[in-house]
């Protein structure tokens, strides 16, 4: 029997659910949909999206190598990655210096180009075309083994528990670091960790969607979340909420249409995030709208002068010099 | 009345060479200092030396009772203008929220079940925080999208959220206008006058706070003078503490101008570093 799509939402579930290998997909698909958008919402936070793209390109070398060695690919993804990460995160921080992320995306840059031309010698050496090339760069997602599940499944819960343990000082470093590096927040750790962490959720995210479609899950939900909402609780629990949306609605297709998974996932998650930025320009619109009328600028400002009782002869600022520069 | 800060012919060097030296100052428990100077005099490096970031070449140093360092947890400290762009997109409310638990481990979100007594107290003290600085009608804004007045408020509620006995605010004025420069520097003297907090803020242009600062700081030439404004800003103390002549003028509304006052080359100028 052939899947079809019907009109009956309880029919269209238990034809998902008829095969094995379509549970292991939905499976490894939820798993990786929530780490991969909780771990992207600290990356959007932190505007660290060229580290998470080039970390995904480490995916390439690794399964590369893997093969040569004979080993999971599984395995090359996730050691390539890390190791992409703790590279970045030790080149481009300098002791007793702020992050500066102009020297970030140069090293990152540098990274993913080094990792592109070792996998390709890796490939040639290996001695022709690796069979899975294509799945390497669209994903598999068909193919996930039980031990691949479970393998996704530990890697998905250990990046979550460092993210609920370091969740609050990482947003506190990433929002204000000058700040939070006064108040005892161990910065340059808490990037370095949470690079690695990327790391690994991109190697299980690319395993999923394959390297080039990464940020399908890993970008779309919390980049679609934050032109939601500004609130932090709100924002994490859409990005998961989304993730999941999109991971398993775009298999569904996939599965009833037999055409790519890759596609259908990446695809809604275009759509989701072009109506997002759509309903939030509106949004703003309306609000600017109400703003003019109300004045709502000047309102606070004056109040307090008001309150503060800024005296009448100061006033007189606005006509004189800000603040005398070397005379002679 | 005890001493909230105390140097004691204090000297600090960096890179090999003398920021300032023959530094004494001591400023009581409720009063509200300025610190002034020209670009590289060394006022972020004094800061740095206060909250303990810093060591001492020489002399000695006490805040608060204590090595400098020892009760950060009782200063707000306002780090050098950061100005958050428009795509911040962090709620006012979670930024002040910071100031308060930041710092420790766990998650961003608010608390619920058993925690809801301690996520309650901790929601109030923001919001009071808020309401101080007047911040109410736009903390439940993006910080990005607030006016440059309007996340210095913020942030300064964010160094208040927990209640210091000290506030050090490094250029809480900067690249604000006029009137927004006047009503920060009445914020703060409120802060300082209704809770005793003692205040350290750095300036560049002492015109907007002459209202309000109890005495200055002028660090200039590697070495300081303190004292009221009156006895400070004047062309023989400036002259002195530049070794060249400087004159201070005041013009008919009261405000004071320095002139012949040569600019500090930027050699460790902090802002350079910090963006």
């Amino acid at each position: 029997m052939n899947p079809h799509l019907t009109f009956n939402l309880v029919s269209d579930v238990h034809q998902l659910l008829a095969y094995q290998f379509m549970v292991n997909a939905l499976q490894a698909a939820g798993i990786v949909a929530v780490t991969a958008a909780v771990v992207g919402w600290f990356m959007v936070v932190r505007a660290e999206t060229f580290a998470g793209h080039t970390l995904s390109m480490m995916s390439f070398p690794g399964a590369a190598a893997a093969a040569l060695a004979g080993l999971p690919l599984a395995w090359g993804y996730f050691a390539f990655c890390g190791v992409g990460a703790l590279v970045i995160a030790g080149s481009s921080s300098r002791r007793g210096r702020p992050r500066s992320l102009g020297r970030q995306s140069a090293v990152v840059g540098m990274v993913g180009a080094g990792a592109l031309a070792v996998g390709y010698l890796l490939l040639s050496l290996y001695g022709g075309v690796l069979e899975s090339l294509e799945t390497l760069l669209f994903g598999s997602i068909f193919g996930v083994t039980r031990g691949e599940v479970l393998t996704l499944a530990i890697v998905g819960v250990c990046a979550i528990a460092f993210l609920v343990v370091v969740g609050r000082p990482l947003l506190f470093a990433s929002v204000d670091r000058s700040l939070a590096a006064a108040g005892g927040v161990p910065v340059g750790l808490l990037s370095a960790g949470f690079l690695f962490v990327l790391g690994l959720a991109v190697a299980a995210t690319a395993q999923i969607t394959g390297v080039l479609l990464v940020f399908a899950l890993l970008l779309a939900p919390a980049a679609i979340a934050r032109e939601l909402t500004p609130r932090i609780g709100l924002g994490l629990a859409l990005s998961v909420l989304l993730g999941l949306v999109i991971a398993w609605v775009g298999l569904g297709l996939s599965y009833f249409t037999n055409d790519p998974a890759g596609f259908f996932v990446t695809s809604i998650a275009l759509a989701l995030f072009a109506a997002a930025r759509l309903a939030r320009g509106g949004l703003a619109g309306g609000l600017r709208g109400r703003g003019a009328a109300g004045g709502r600028h000047g309102g606070g400002l004056h109040g307090l002068d008001a309150a503060g009782g800024r005296p009448d002869a100061h006033h007189g600022h606005a006509a004189s010099l800000p603040h005398p520069a070397g005379g002679h | 009345m005890t001493a909230a800060v105390e140097l004691t012919d204090a000297a600090v060097r960096l890179g090999g060479r003398t920021i300032w030296s023959d530094v004494d100052l001591l400023v009581p428990e409720g009063e509200f200092v300025a610190i002034l100077g020209p670009n590289g005099a060394g006022k972020s490096t004094l800061l740095n030396v206060l909250l303990g970031l810093l060591r001492l070449d020489r002399g000695r140093a006490q805040v608060l009772g204590g090595a400098p360092g020892a009760h950060n947890e009782r200063i707000g400290y306002l780090p050098q203008r950061r100005v958050f762009d428009a795509g911040t997109r962090v709620r006012g409310v979670d930024m002040v929220r910071l100031g308060l638990d930041g710092h420790r481990w766990g998650l961003p979100l608010p608390a619920v079940g058993r925690f809801g007594a301690r996520s309650r107290e901790a929601r109030e003290r923001v919001q009071e925080a808020i309401e101080r600085v007047g911040a109410g009608t736009y903390a439940g804004r993006p910080i990005g999208e607030c006016s440059g007045g309007e996340q210095q408020r913020l942030l300064i509620a964010q160094a208040l959220v927990h209640d210091p006995r000290m506030l050090i605010l490094d250029e809480p004025l900067d690249g604000l206008d006029l009137p927004n420069q006047a009503a920060v520097a009445a914020l703060v003297q409120g802060i300082c006058r209704s809770a005793g907090v003692t205040v350290l803020l750095v300036a560049h242009d002492v015109n907007p706070l002459l209202p309000y600062v109890d005495r200055v700081l002028y660090l200039a030439g590697g070495h300081a003078a303190m004292g009221p404004v009156e006895e400070v800003v004047t062309s023989d103390t400036l002259s002195g503490l530049y070794g060249a002549p400087i004159e201070v003028l005041r013009t008919t509304d009261g405000r004071l101008v320095v002139v012949g006052q040569p600019e500090a080359p930027h050699l460790h100028g902090p802002r350079h570093v910090l963006r």
